[in-house]
């Protein structure tokens, strides 16, 4: 009786996967703060009603915990149904050394290529022609958050700009504010700077540098006023002893330091929180200078798998990501820009709406980390936090440290 | 001692008629049941060694390639900042640690070993942080000395407002911070170490000291710290690899910051190879690990064994 029931099971499951090609699929990822876990849910849920599971493999920490886990999973023989990486070049390896799949059949079926906003996001995914990874939105660095109850207390009109925000740091220090919040972690002075890069210097300079890894140019007196509005910022943003991004985007939530910059992740923050755009917070695109944001993002990349219901359901996966209805839900909840510009936007907010002016625009430019590679984008950080840690490091200092890096860059 | 020590050689099976036995057949037993083990160091510790050190010489980025660059990468790893930052926390770290656990360790011990009451709810005490891994421990340090709501925090509420103790958010002194953490986690070994040296000398020893009329601390210095030097070399070799690998502490307690100012070694590698997706430079960086560890290691050894042959 019992050995006839164990059989009947064993028989229903080897029979399951084979009757409907419908099939697990494990995806990693690291969006586990509130809104991105929030977002995840709706990707899921579109994907378990096409009739196949998604299995969540979140990895909690930064991108830079989760990618290694991600990498030796893949080069170690047991890669995932499909997974998490940042547009660019983080993966790009992988790719070459064909541990990644080529999705260019599904990209033709879906028109990815006319459909696809920004084409620089298509473009990442490309390697000798053939289409590796499906975009599922767009994030930019170049914002300033800002805190009206901070200003308030201060007594000085919330900034319009960087340089109106820098002339306020000393009012916020003797009203006790923090005016910078800027969290230990290295990749968050790393942002900033490049921001700083664009948001003062202009889109060329910043192609200059990052595009053309022109060593001159990253020397020459134009970065010097970049890296003299770094040696600003990093005054400005003494004695904030917090290490994540989120507490530091805490300490602007609750009035205690005037500004931030971070990417637009931040406002996802801010809204749990129960803010209001415009009137408890004030977000300045390009920190209210240069109108222009990088897209970078997330895209999810497809190992290489012997499944054949496995590698089905990947296809079905990558025409879920690119959905119109899947993109709007997905990215309202994470706060991003959708990849493609065909999709209704109403429930956005405002700092929302400004950001998909700007790239419906078209004043966008192709983020760091699609420029460079991970090995560059490491030794820029490792000498930003030494800089904005180190009040001993003099600007020139560091610039000559950074021109040799753009120098040797790749 | 030496009767607790179980010796391979009575249960022997050979007969003796059969002549001087070839060495190569001399307990083959065991011989055969260590091959797997030998098989395994052999491969993956010299084999792993000697490829990482090959590997170095390369310009592999994610995956290992075998395209040789010469010395590219230990140039370059010598002239980053951060490994030479790394290099001096380590030094600073190793000298200090080996040094405090030592002496408080054995102090600690001493004091053990005067017949106090509560003995054993004293050692457990102290020998509970080492039953914490170094995240937590990281961690619980980390609070501890976090200004807001740490030591600061707390002296600041109880009036003297001017007080600073941020040993965490200062570069100039942040390698210190993470020594504390070191320090609480690793003396209570130290300390059972030492007491169980202690244990060991023959009670007779001390009664023969105390007719001599020497005084009690110069029994330890001279007599009982020269009898522990087995106890000690264990020691120094458990402590001394906890320095080089140091690694889950610094994540914990600062993830390198304030800037570079807590990075080691250990993290160096690990942030080269797997972040900055360079295996080259972390190749590399590990080679020269090695290499520090070896100049210590070989010089002492040679002293250690070579000298017992030829005595």
């Amino acid at each position: 009786m019992r050995i006839r029931a164990f059989a009947a099971v064993l028989a229903a499951t080897a029979a399951l996967p084979c009757a409907a090609m419908a099939a697990d699929l494990e995806v990693t990822h690291w969006w586990t703060s509130g809104g991105e876990a929030a977002a995840v849910k709706e990707l899921a849920t579109a994907f378990d009603a096409t009739g196949n599971k998604w299995v969540d493999g979140a990895i909690a920490g930064s991108g830079s915990t989760a990618r290694p886990i991600m990498i030796s999973r893949i080069t170690g023989g047991d890669p995932m149904g499909a997974t998490q990486f940042n547009h660019g070049r983080q993966a790009e390896e992988l790719v070459m050394s064909g541990l990644m799949r080529d999705l260019s059949d599904v990209a033709e079926k879906g028109k990815w290529k006319d459909i696809i906003k920004p084409a620089s996001l298509l473009d990442s995914c490309t390697f000798e022609g053939k289409i590796y990874c499906a975009p599922v939105n767009i994030h930019s660095w170049q914002w300033l958050w800002l805190s009206n109850a901070a200003f308030e207390k201060a007594g000085v009109p919330v900034p319009k700009d960087w340089n109106e925000f820098v002339a306020a740091g000393p009012k916020l220090r003797e009203a006790g504010l923090q005016p910078l919040a800027v969290g230990g972690s290295a990749f968050q002075v790393n942002g900033l700077f490049d921001t700083l890069v664009i948001a003062l210097g202009g889109t060329e300079l910043y192609n200059k540098v990052y595009k053309d890894k022109d060593e001159e140019t990253a020397a020459g007196p134009e970065m010097a006023k970049i890296f003299a509005a770094a040696d600003d910022a990093r005054k400005l943003a003494k004695g904030s002893n917090v290490q994540d991004w989120n507490q530091a985007t805490n300490l602007v939530i609750t009035g205690k330091a005037g500004g931030q910059i971070m990417g637009d992740w931040a406002q996802g923050e801010f809204q749990q929180a129960g803010k209001v755009a415009g009137k408890d917070y004030t977000c300045l695109p390009g920190l209210g200078l240069n109108q222009t944001l990088t897209t970078g993002g997330d895209a999810i990349y497809f190992p290489v798998l012997k499944d054949e219901a496995k590698s089905k359901a990947q296809e079905v996966l990558a025409e879920t990501i690119v959905d119109p209805k899947v993109q709007v839900a997905f990215n309202l909840k994470k706060g991003s820009v959708p990849i493609r510009s065909d999709v209704d936007l109403a429930a956005a907010n405002d700092c929302m709406k400004k950001g998909i002016e700007i790239i419906s625009k078209g004043s966008t430019a192709t983020s760091t980390d699609q420029l460079v590679s991970a090995d560059t984008q490491k030794q820029k950080e490792d000498l930003m936090s030494e800089f904005f840690a180190n009040a001993s490091i003099t600007p020139k200092q560091a610039q000559e440290r950074f021109a040799s890096i753009i120098g040797s860059a790749d | 001692m030496s009767r607790t020590v179980p010796s391979a050689t009575p249960s022997r099976p050979l007969p003796k008629s059969s002549g001087r036995p070839n060495q190569l057949f001399r307990n083959l037993n065991s011989k055969i049941a260590l091959t797997p083990m030998i098989l395994v160091a052999a491969v993956v510790f010299f084999g792993g060694t000697i490829w990482t050190v090959i590997y170095s010489f390369t310009n592999s980025r994610l995956l290992p390639r075998a395209s040789f660059v010469g010395f590219d990468q230990y140039e370059r790893l010598w002239a980053s900042s951060r490994w030479i930052i790394s290099i001096q926390n380590l030094l600073i770290y190793g000298i200090l640690s080996l040094i405090f656990s030592l002496v408080v360790g054995f102090v600690l011990a001493a004091l053990m070993d005067q017949k106090i009451r509560f003995e054993s709810a004293f050692r457990t005490i102290f020998l509970y942080p080492f039953a914490l891994s170094f995240i937590v421990t990281g961690l619980v340090w980390q609070w501890i000395l976090n200004p807001e709501f740490g030591v600061q925090g707390i002296v600041r509420s109880l009036g003297w407002t001017s007080f600073t103790f941020d040993p965490l958010y200062n570069p100039d002194i942040v390698i210190y911070g993470i020594l504390i953490a070191g320090l609480w986690q690793g003396t209570g070994l130290v300390m059972c170490l030492m007491l169980a040296g202690l244990r060991g000398i023959d009670e007779d020893i001390w009664k023969a000291a105390r007719v001599d009329g020497i005084p009690m601390w110069r029994t330890y210095l001279f007599v009982v710290i020269p009898m522990m030097r087995p106890v000690f070399i264990t020691t120094l070799v458990l402590i001394g690899s906890g320095i080089v690998k140091l690694y889950d502490l610094v994540v914990a307690q600062t993830s390198g910051g304030p800037g570079n100012a807590s990075e080691v070694p250990a993290k160096y590698v690990y942030d080269y190879m797997f972040q900055a997706q360079n295996l080259g430079q972390g190749f590399a960086a590990s080679t020269m690990m090695l290499l520090t560890v070896a100049i210590i290691i070989i010089p002492w050894a040679y002293l250690e064994f070579g000298g017992k042959k030829r005595g």
